[in-house]
């Protein structure tokens, strides 16, 4: 094999890597869309505050001490116990769900039957208020995330391309991880949706909501499982993304990798956001390493929508969207 | 019912104004949005130097200071909107805290007769005060930083580095950009052989940009990096094995948020600086007793002594020192823009000086002239231990490579000069 043939192969190994983690940011997108017609612009900005509640949680850090401290001039910060990570992961659990009431009671049960762009301007709304009370309750200041994820070069990998390719691959623990998560998380969902009374109920409030209420079907309830479930999948992004470098509120700008991801995969469906997710993936990197030195680099971040733009305009549904049907 | 209104209103219109007789420098700071975990330490340590000097000295000159802060969020617009709602409140002298805020108000600023100081960051070529007669960018710019890299390495290698491979690792913006020039420059002088890898903002994702790295095997790798680049950065460089010592940032690069994510990782990691770090000085001890310990600190008082805050502490005793030769020069204790302009352009920072504010060795020696708005150019290098969680100065603020960059900054600055028909001044 060439050098550049090797250099490719592990720049599409790393591009897939990287595919997975914009597909778990597409996933929450998805869910929510798919089940209730909202595009959540908020999906971002819910993955920071999930990740920073956990490392609140998990360093014992008091929530809204600042604004406690200024209104009755304490000088609380932490409570003095650190959370086991998968206690906190819990709690932080219990906190999306509670969000996901919240947003559901004070916002979207007061905006149904409005135009889906009113909607979006109301996620638009969410995010930043949301950001809003992430800063009050935890502050703006980095947090590191450890919860006990592996880092850094695979060594295996590495010495086992070494020994047949004479060049050592470099694949991120991390990414590993990542990709085992996304797995195990597609499969859950699937099998949440198709084999339980509560998913079979979603799919039905996704297929038709009015049929779905006719049936008995609770969609206050729906809902809030929807943006629950959405709320999980945003720790589970918010979690590996914050790993790589540190909770902060540009955690949330992870959403920007997400909306390529879904013009390619559909916004309806999550093989969709799984398989886009790699495309986008392999398809910057690969850009990246092929022509990005001719034309000064730095190419993946627009490269990524003009692939999507591609695909979309062959296929405005994306690839496994639903087929878009107007009858008159 | 209309005229107690209007005395409520007066009332607090006095209340939130300064005094007419303070000394307001106002403060363009970002406590919210991205950059917020960067922007508090900074907007903390400039605002507590003035309150320690009101409440240890009673003000400047016997005058109080007032620090009139805005919230920019790191937006330029917010940041014009903000010079433009605080200019007229006897604004002496503007850190704008952002390059993009600094670009667009240098026009402004410059017509409005106030003086900007725009310290490690703005535009470069500020520094020559005959096409630049309000900007000020003392103690040193990003050029300087680039050849202060440049110098170190050189040092640490004997003096010669030919042959070496040096890749830059920068955000893909103006202000990433701004040391290719030089570095292209000196690699020409000293025939080390340049890579440049840009990452797009805000830089969560790298992974292109590191396995280059991994396959090209630089000798070393320079940052010029902001937010959450930094962070992935030095994480992507521990992931890929690269000797964290032979990692250096920009000083916008180096402070505890750009290390402490990447755990032990980060051990050994370097930056460029121009003002030492920790809180071994005794001003640091009049700053615990009038203002961190009496609960006039402007934060939380968990910043003292990190990187930032050392930075807007420093960018605050520049001013204030600046601002007492503005008195001395004009003979009065109450200022205005233009004096303090004056004093800026007449400052002299001495090691005496330096001690005697109870600062010994925490800043380079540097002197401002009419022709020369920047400064001696010095600077030093600091390197991060993980295990004590500490950055520490690890050489002396030394010169950088004045022939090259005066050269550059000369091209620069008379290319501005010719565009905005500025007639050259200091003759």
């Amino acid at each position: 094999m060439s050098d550049q043939l090797i250099f490719a192969t592990e720049v599409i190994l790393n591009g897939l890597m990287a595919g997975v983690l914009y597909a778990l940011v597409a996933l929450g997108f998805v869910l929510i869309y798919k089940a209730s017609g909202i595009f959540n612009y908020a999906q971002g900005v819910m993955a920071l505050f999930a990740a920073m509640t956990l490392v609140g949680i998990m360093n014992g850090q008091v929530p809204f001490a600042h604004l406690i401290n200024a209104i009755f001039g304490a000088h609380i910060t932490h409570f003095g116990w650190n959370v086991p990570a998968l206690l906190a992961i819990i709690l932080t659990m219990g906190v999306m769900v509670l969000l996901a009431w919240a947003v559901q009671q004070f916002v979207m049960r007061h905006l149904v039957g409005q135009e889906p762009i009113i909607l979006f301007m109301a996620t638009i709304g969410l995010a930043y208020f949301l950001e809003g009370v992430a800063d009050l309750m935890w502050g703006s200041e980095i947090k590191t995330l450890d919860v006990g994820l592996p880092q850094g070069l695979n060594v295996w990998i590495d010495d086992t391309t070494y020994g047949i390719l004479g060049y050592g691959f470099f694949i991120d623990n991390l990414d590993i991880v990542a990709t085992v998560i996304a797995a195990l998380l597609v499969a859950a969902l699937v099998a949440f949706s198709q084999y339980t009374k509560q998913g079979r109920a979603m799919r039905a409030v996704a297929d038709d909501h009015q049929a779905a209420l006719s049936v008995g079907i609770s969609l206050n309830f729906i809902w809030v499982l929807v943006w629950s479930v959405a709320g999980f999948v945003a720790l589970v992004a918010g979690i590996m993304w914050g790993t790589k470098s540190g909770v902060q509120f540009s955690l949330s700008l992870i959403a920007l990798k997400a909306l390529p991801v879904l013009m390619l995969g559909g916004f309806t469906s999550i093989p969709g956001a799984i398989v886009g997710g790699l495309i986008i993936g392999v398809g910057e990197k690969l850009f990246e390493f092929a022509i990005g030195p001719l034309v000064g680099g730095a190419t993946e971040n627009w490269f990524a929508y003009v692939l999507a733009l591609i695909f979309l305009v062959f296929r405005p549904q994306g690839l496994f969207g639903e087929k878009i049907i107007e009858r008159v | 019912m209309k005229m107690k209104l209007a005395t409520v209103a007066l009332s607090a219109l006095i209340a939130a104004g300064p005094a007419l007789a303070d000394l307001t420098f106002p403060s363009l700071s970002y406590r919210t949005g991205a950059y917020a975990a960067s922007g508090i330490p900074f907007a903390d340590g400039y605002a507590d130097y003035f309150t320690l000097l009101n409440e240890r000295d009673g003000g400047i000159g016997g005058v109080k200071a007032n620090v009139l802060e805005c919230e920019t969020g790191y937006n330029t617009e917010k940041g014009v909107e903000c010079y433009e709602s605080t200019k007229g409140q006897g604004a002496l002298v503007y850190q704008p805290l952002s390059t993009g805020i600094t670009y667009q108000l240098i026009p402004k600023a410059t017509a409005d007769g106030i003086p900007i100081h725009s310290m490690g960051y703005g535009r470069t070529s500020a520094k020559n005060g005959k096409v630049f007669s309000n900007v000020f960018n003392y103690p040193a710019n990003y050029w300087d930083g680039a050849s202060g890299a440049v110098n170190y390495l050189l040092e640490i290698n004997g003096g010669d580095i030919k042959g070496k491979k040096i890749a830059l690792v920068y955000h893909n913006s103006a202000y990433g950009k701004e040391p290719i020039r030089t570095l292209e420059e000196l690699s020409k002088k000293h025939g080390f052989e340049l890579s440049a890898l840009p990452v797009d903002h805000p830089g969560q994702e790298q992974k292109s940009q590191w396995l280059q790295i991994r396959r090209d095997k630089p000798d070393y790798v320079l940052m010029w990096g902001w937010g959450v680049m930094n962070q992935v950065a030095v994480q992507e460089a521990a992931n890929i094995r690269f000797p964290m010592e032979n990692f250096i940032g920009i000083w916008w690069s180096g402070s505890e948020n750009d290390v402490l994510p990447a755990g032990d990782a980060a051990n050994g990691y370097k930056a460029l600086t121009f003002h030492n770090v920790g809180t071994d000085f005794p001003l640091f001890d009049d700053l615990k007793k009038y203002v961190i310990d009496a609960g006039k600190a402007a934060g939380a008082g968990d910043q003292v002594g990190t990187v930032l805050y050392n930075r807007g502490l420093y960018a605050a005793m520049l001013a204030a020192e600046a601002a007492k030769k503005a008195q001395e020069i004009s003979g009065k204790a109450d200022i205005t823009a233009a004096d303090m302009r004056d004093g800026m352009e007449a400052l002299e920072i001495t090691e005496a000086k330096m001690a005697e504010l109870g600062l010994p060795n925490f800043g380079p020696t540097f002197s401002v002239s009419c022709e020369n708005h920047g400064g001696d150019a010095l600077v030093g290098v600091t390197q991060w231990d993980a295990t004590s969680k500490t950055w520490s100065l690890i050489s002396d603020f030394k010169p950088t490579d004045g022939e090259v960059i005066g050269a550059l900054i000369e091209e620069d600055s008379s290319a501005y000069a010719t565009e905005n028909n500025i007639a050259p001044r200091c003759n």
